[in-house]
């Protein structure tokens, strides 16, 4: 009986996420199309960054969802750690590779959008170096996960790193900005302007969208998958002592 | 108060002993510093000008060094059982270790910076700075660090998980630390590094050992 | 002056590694829990010592739940283990200073044993100023136990502590454990041997198991 209870919350949420799912996947679906379509046929060419800039409705949206995961996988660790819920840690631990997989996106399109900007693939520019910063906070917050073995260690363990990082992300966000500042001066194009005109807003307000339900959508098949995995762990303990 | 100072003490102690954590991180200090004109080539100018940058991140890489055993040695041999029976929180027994790492590693590569300066070919003004940078940052590395050393106590071969963890975090220390030499080489006095580093301190302080203890009590179970 | 374990549940990751476990321990007394190997006796100890929360149940020190004072329960007590937390590089007598001091709570208020005297009583007094890196399996040991005596707890909790003693460390340990009883003490032991006090209640772990499928 004892090993039961703890089932009961994650059993809801299975059958919570299995009836929700189709519809938030229909509806990424349905925000992709539109957002790439405003991005490739609507949006007007830039007169100084030409198609080129097209690549800012992917990265801008990467950002967002990178810094929007870590936010995720905090407040989960958070709970976790508070109400001692296990499916709040694996709500952290399930979130951490989306976002990690948005933070390289973000990096990769920004090197993309740099080449014909900057004319170099990499420019230690400050937002690039808070966002590369971001990226190994991910991969640390992973690889503490798989160096433990014990679950329930891994889990309180992780979320407490977690927890350090959203304290420090600020922190790290304003030394970049300064050292940028101090090493860099101004000249260098930023990339977006003080400004956005509607015709660009639009497109990366709807793809920013797409991102969020792909981000639900994919979270909640990984949060399915631990969940199993869970209790798959527990039914083999408990049938090993027969 | 008493068992505070008698955990920094037991703790200094055994880093400066046989087989201490000192010694290396220190050897290993200068060994690193050595390598960059050997890498960059001997001329005075590229290396002063690259002198405060060198010797920090030497600084943060000898730190991730020598933390890798700061509670592992205590798990593995049951003196962390122990400790957490002691008359005071575990979060100050935490605050106790951290600051015997920095009086043991911290305080000695801040002895030898200036000579890792003449290294470098670092000009008079900016020792003061290269001081009072060391001074106000390595206590934030030793209590960042403390926390990479508390999450990974019972993680094999740790080390490298540890400077994954930890390294990132220490950015603004390395950021402002580096521009607290750099204003000092320029002639400007004070500047906003320091007070930064101060501030970053500051916010350790408090929260380090908090999530150190938070970290321990996971491996007394 | 009790200790009291009630109902408990002790859950390591998803296992669960006793159920509806209860122990009763009162001043002056002596429970030796036996059982075969992970039938849980560390377990339990840690459950006692505190550094473990039972999934269910809760112990009660003199009749408030240890969870909601852990401050006096975990300075009152003496948790002898596995690991006798010797360090190599010191000298017998500094290891043993070291704990003496941490370890008790208001120094001056009571008389303490000097360690000279600590160390004396567990046979090591004249290895005081070798480094502890050279002592035997069976000293170690002797060292950890010479905390119970040169630091005054009133609960003892040890686990295996006959572990690699010999016939005269296991006999200087039982006239430990009865001098403590005699002046008022607790223990809470785990042993797998021999350990011969008459009048210890003998409680057994992993017999009675719950099953967990059912």
């Amino acid at each position: 009986m004892a090993n039961w209870h703890r089932l009961a919350n994650p059993t809801l949420f299975l059958e919570w996420s299995r009836r929700v799912r189709p519809w938030t996947g229909v509806a990424t679906a349905a925000l992709l199309a539109t957002g790439v379509y405003l991005s490739l046929f609507v949006a007007p060419r830039d007169y100084q960054q030409g198609d080129a800039v097209r690549i800012m409705f992917v990265h801008v949206p990467s950002a967002w969802m990178a810094l929007f995961a870590y936010a995720v996988m905090a407040v989960a660790s958070a709970a976790g750690l508070i109400w001692k819920s296990p499916l709040a840690h694996l709500t952290a631990k399930a979130a951490a590779p989306i976002g990690a997989s948005f933070t390289l996106l973000a990096l990769a399109t920004g090197a993309l959008w740099g080449q014909p900007m900057w004319g170099t693939w990499w420019v230690w520019d400050a937002r690039l170096t808070s966002v590369l910063i971001l990226f190994f906070l991910y991969l640390g917050y992973i690889a503490l996960w798989q160096a433990i073995d014990d679950h329930a260690r891994a889990a309180k363990s992780a979320a407490i790193l977690a927890l350090v990082g959203v304290v420090n992300i600020p922190i790290i966000k304003f030394s970049v900005d300064w050292w940028n500042t101090l090493h860099q001066p101004a000249s260098v194009l930023r990339m977006d302007g003080p400004s956005i005109h509607s015709s660009l807003l639009t497109p990366l307000l709807v793809m920013g969208a797409a991102f969020a339900g792909y981000f639900v959508v994919v979270l909640s098949i990984r949060l399915e998958r631990e969940v199993l995995a869970r209790q798959v762990r527990t039914l083999r303990r408990v049938q090993s002592r027969g | 108060m008493t068992v505070f100072l008698r955990i920094v003490v037991r703790d200094v102690r055994l880093a400066f002993g046989q087989g201490g954590a000192t010694v290396l991180a220190v050897v290993f200090f200068l060994l690193t510093v050595t390598l960059f004109p050997l890498g960059i080539g001997p001329e005075t100018g590229v290396l002063r000008r690259i002198a405060p940058g060198v010797i920090w991140v030497a600084a943060l890489l000898a730190a991730m060094l020598s933390l890798d055993r700061l509670f592992q040695a205590d798990l593995e041999d049951g003196s962390l059982d122990q400790l957490a029976l002691v008359p005071l929180p575990l979060e100050l027994v935490a605050a106790a270790k951290c600051l015997a790492h920095w009086i043991s590693t911290g305080l000695p590569m801040l002895a030898v910076s200036p000579l890792l300066g003449v290294l470098l070919g670092l000009n008079g003004e900016a020792y003061g700075g290269l001081l009072l940078a060391m001074a106000a940052g390595t206590p934030s590395l030793s209590l960042m660090g403390g926390i990479g050393a508390a999450l990974t106590v019972s993680v094999r071969r740790g080390g490298v998980l540890l400077s994954l963890l930890v390294l990132p975090l220490c950015v603004p220390v390395l950021v402002f630390g580096t521009g607290a030499v750099d204003s000092a080489i320029a002639g400007l006095e004070g500047g906003a590094h320091l007070p930064a580093l101060a501030a970053i301190l500051a916010a350790a302080l408090p929260l380090a050992p908090w999530a150190i203890a938070g970290a321990l009590r996971l491996n007394l179970e | 002056m009790s200790l009291i374990g009630l109902n408990l549940t002790c859950a390591r990751g998803d296992t669960i590694v006793f159920t509806g476990f209860d122990f009763d321990i009162a001043r002056g007394g002596i429970v030796v829990a036996r059982g075969a190997n992970g039938s849980g006796k560390t377990s339990l100890l840690r459950l006692a010592a505190g550094y473990l929360a039972p999934s269910v149940g809760e112990i009660r020190r003199d009749g408030t739940s240890i969870a909601d004072d852990p401050e006096r329960h975990r300075t009152s007590l003496h948790y002898v283990g596995h690991l006798d937390a010797v360090k190599p590089a010191l000298s017998v007598a500094e290891n043993l200073a070291f704990w003496s001091d941490v370890l008790t709570a208001n120094a001056g208020t009571s008389p303490r044993p000097s360690v000279g005297q600590a160390l004396d009583r567990m046979g090591l007094a004249g290895l005081a100023d070798m480094p502890a890196r050279y002592l035997s399996a069976g000293q170690r040991r002797r060292l950890a136990l010479a905390r119970l005596v040169a630091s005054s707890r009133p609960l003892w909790l040890l686990d295996e502590p006959t572990a690699s003693l010999d016939a005269a460390g296991m006999e200087t340990l039982i006239d430990l454990v009865a001098h403590h009883r005699s002046s008022g003490g607790m223990v809470l032991a785990a042993v797998h041997g021999p350990f011969a006090i008459d009048d210890a209640v003998t409680i057994r772990l992993g017999e009675s198991r719950a099953d967990g499928t059912s």
